[in-house]
């Protein structure tokens, strides 16, 4: 008989209350797709201080961090509204250091990426071929330049980034934390990898057979997964693809709603501190709004594993 | 008869031209797409579009919101994820063409998508770099949109330098392997430039746009061609496909 997979299910309260503490270094990842508002929005409610938070595009949810006084360091390669307008809480940190100065390292997405692969394989740095002629490495020393020992070529490198906790949404995991992910997949597995802990929500838990049904598609591992955390509609305003579309009115609504300071504290009054937890957030919006974001039917063609007959 | 086009629709159209015989162009969403997307429909049909999210030969259903909207991962070629599209496909060297913003252009074709002003008290925080760095390095050459052309966005020196081309790139010891920027399509005509040592010069205009205002438009003494020909204004056949067939509902071309 095999050993029984171990159960790491549990709460979002109880997963950011066991993994998230005040200083921590925090790695929130899912490019556009799947990202973990869930998660953020009960970081700020449990008051977490001093995080610094590292987010390839530190859109919504980090501007909603802000407002919530969690974050003293960003760490980031885009910091706007997606296409649809700017992060006022984020410009107000950093343009008038309102309330308080934002201590903010700026990458490009590649040298983003190149952290989490040299944190991933426990690396001491990452080439890549960015950087020569930008002011990019002017403004952050950690960007520096190495000499191939193979052609003397000057390379730029960054250095590995080892979150103390990463946290991902998802679409499905079973209860040991396999974790299955389909459309776009960004730079998910790799910031897991990376981190010290990793916490999972997802969509569904499905049972065991799901997952091992096609393992292709476990993009994580159980073993690098400490807690999964069932979370339907956990990554609103983003997406999860065949799950819900992406809230787009939202995101334009939001430029608006962050640029007044008086607007964005009621709204986090209502939504976040208002909210016992995500499914009140989910409740509170709406069944009509979720109906406006309601995807169809797109199912791939199943694919044969085959079995030694 | 065909409404008067738009600026937005004269800039997709002009955009999609020089896509003409291209292969692999990385986009970004709004006139990238639409040009992109009306190129695959006239001089380019064979392009693949690559966007910044992983998707590599999309074939969305409806015009997409976000470069990681889910409709190009319906349907799509293939999607990938982070370190293979930005290691293998963009510095592998795949990409012709990578399209561009930016708040700020030098004469050389550096780009500036971080700050205005001192980046350290900024008077403006913009988004920064997402993967234009990476885009600007590793493509085989870079065209670059933008509706307003005027001093304060074509400037003589960058507040901040975002995206180097390669003559920066060389003179800081790098080993840059593309052209940088060739294409700068804006509301007035079209700069061009061959490639390093060459700075951006005027080869082009809308028709009703003359050489000195263009002059006066842009931050630098900018060079001319010999002949700055009128661009043709899109076409009958390139209005109807982009308003009936790329953007029907209008998202982009406002």
């Amino acid at each position: 008989m095999p050993l029984p997979s171990p159960d790491k299910t549990m709460s979002l309260r109880e997963a950011v209350a066991a993994f998230v503490r005040d200083g921590d270094t925090v790695a929130l990842e899912g490019f556009t797709h799947l990202i973990p508002t869930a998660a953020g929005h009960e970081i700020i409610r449990q008051g977490r201080r001093d995080l610094t938070v590292v987010r390839m595009t530190a859109d919504i949810v980090v501007d909603q961090l802000l407002a919530g006084g969690c974050v003293r360091t960003l760490v980031s390669s885009f910091v706007g509204n997606s296409s649809a307008g700017s992060l006022g809480e984020l410009r107000r940190r950093i343009e008038h250091a309102d309330p308080e100065p934002l201590e903010f390292q700026e990458y490009s997405h590649y040298g983003m990426i190149c952290r989490y692969l040299a944190g991933a394989q426990r690396l001491p740095f990452y080439p890549l071929r960015s950087y020569a002629g930008s002011d990019l490495p002017r403004v952050n020393p950690a960007i520096r330049t190495v000499t191939s020992p193979y052609d003397g070529e000057q390379v730029a490198v960054v250095p590995p980034l080892n979150p103390d906790v990463t946290i991902i949404h998802a679409q499905r995991a079973d209860r040991s934390g396999n974790t299955q992910i389909w459309g776009l997949t960004g730079v998910q597995a790799e910031a897991v990898f990376a981190a010290e802990k990793a916490i999972v929500v997802v969509e569904e838990i499905v049972p065991a057979e799901v997952v091992r049904s096609d393992p292709n598609r476990t993009v994580v591992p159980a073993h690098a997964v400490d807690a999964v955390v069932e979370c339907p509609r956990g990554a609103h305003p983003s997406f999860a693809q065949g799950y819900y579309d992406r809230d787009n009115a939202f995101y334009r609504a939001w430029s608006g709603i962050s640029k007044d300071r008086a607007r964005l504290t009621a709204w986090m009054a209502e939504w976040v501190y208002g909210t016992a937890g995500h499914a009140e957030y989910v409740a509170r919006l709406g069944d009509e709004h979720w109906a406006g974001l309601a995807v169809g039917e797109a199912l791939s063609e199943p694919v044969n594993y085959g079995r030694r007959l | 008869m065909t409404a008067v086009p738009t600026a937005s629709e004269i800039l997709s159209v002009v955009a999609s031209r020089e896509l003409a015989g291209k292969r692999t162009v990385f986009a970004g969403i709004g006139l990238p797409t639409l040009a992109a997307s009306l190129a695959h429909l006239t001089v380019a049909p064979d392009l693949e579009i690559v966007y910044e999210s992983g998707v590599c030969g999309a074939h969305p259903s409806h015009l997409p919101e976000t470069i990681a909207d889910a409709v190009l991962v319906t349907g799509a070629e293939a999607v990938l994820p982070m370190p293979a599209l930005f290691g293998y496909v963009l510095q592998g060297g795949h990409i012709d063409v990578g399209f561009l913003g930016a708040a700020q252009i030098d004469r050389w074709g550096n780009l500036n998508s971080s700050v205005i002003g001192d980046w350290h008290s900024p008077k403006v925080r913009l988004p920064g770099p997402g993967g234009a760095t990476e885009v600007m390095a590793n493509s085989r050459e870079v065209f670059v949109v933008m509706r307003r052309h005027e001093p304060r966005s074509f400037v003589d020196e960058l507040d901040f330098c975002t995206s180097p081309g390669p003559d920066r790139a060389l003179a800081d010891g790098g080993k840059p392997s593309g052209l940088g920027v060739t294409r700068v399509i804006t509301g007035l005509g079209i700069l061009a430039r061959g490639g390093p040592g060459e700075e951006l010069r005027l080869v082009a205009r809308h028709p009703g746009v003359t050489v000195e205002q263009v002059r006066a438009a842009t931050g630098w003494p900018l060079e001319v061609a010999g002949d700055v020909p009128v661009i043709e204004p899109p076409g009958e056949a390139e209005l109807r496909l982009l308003r009936e067939d790329v953007d029907p509902e209008r998202v982009y071309l406002r």
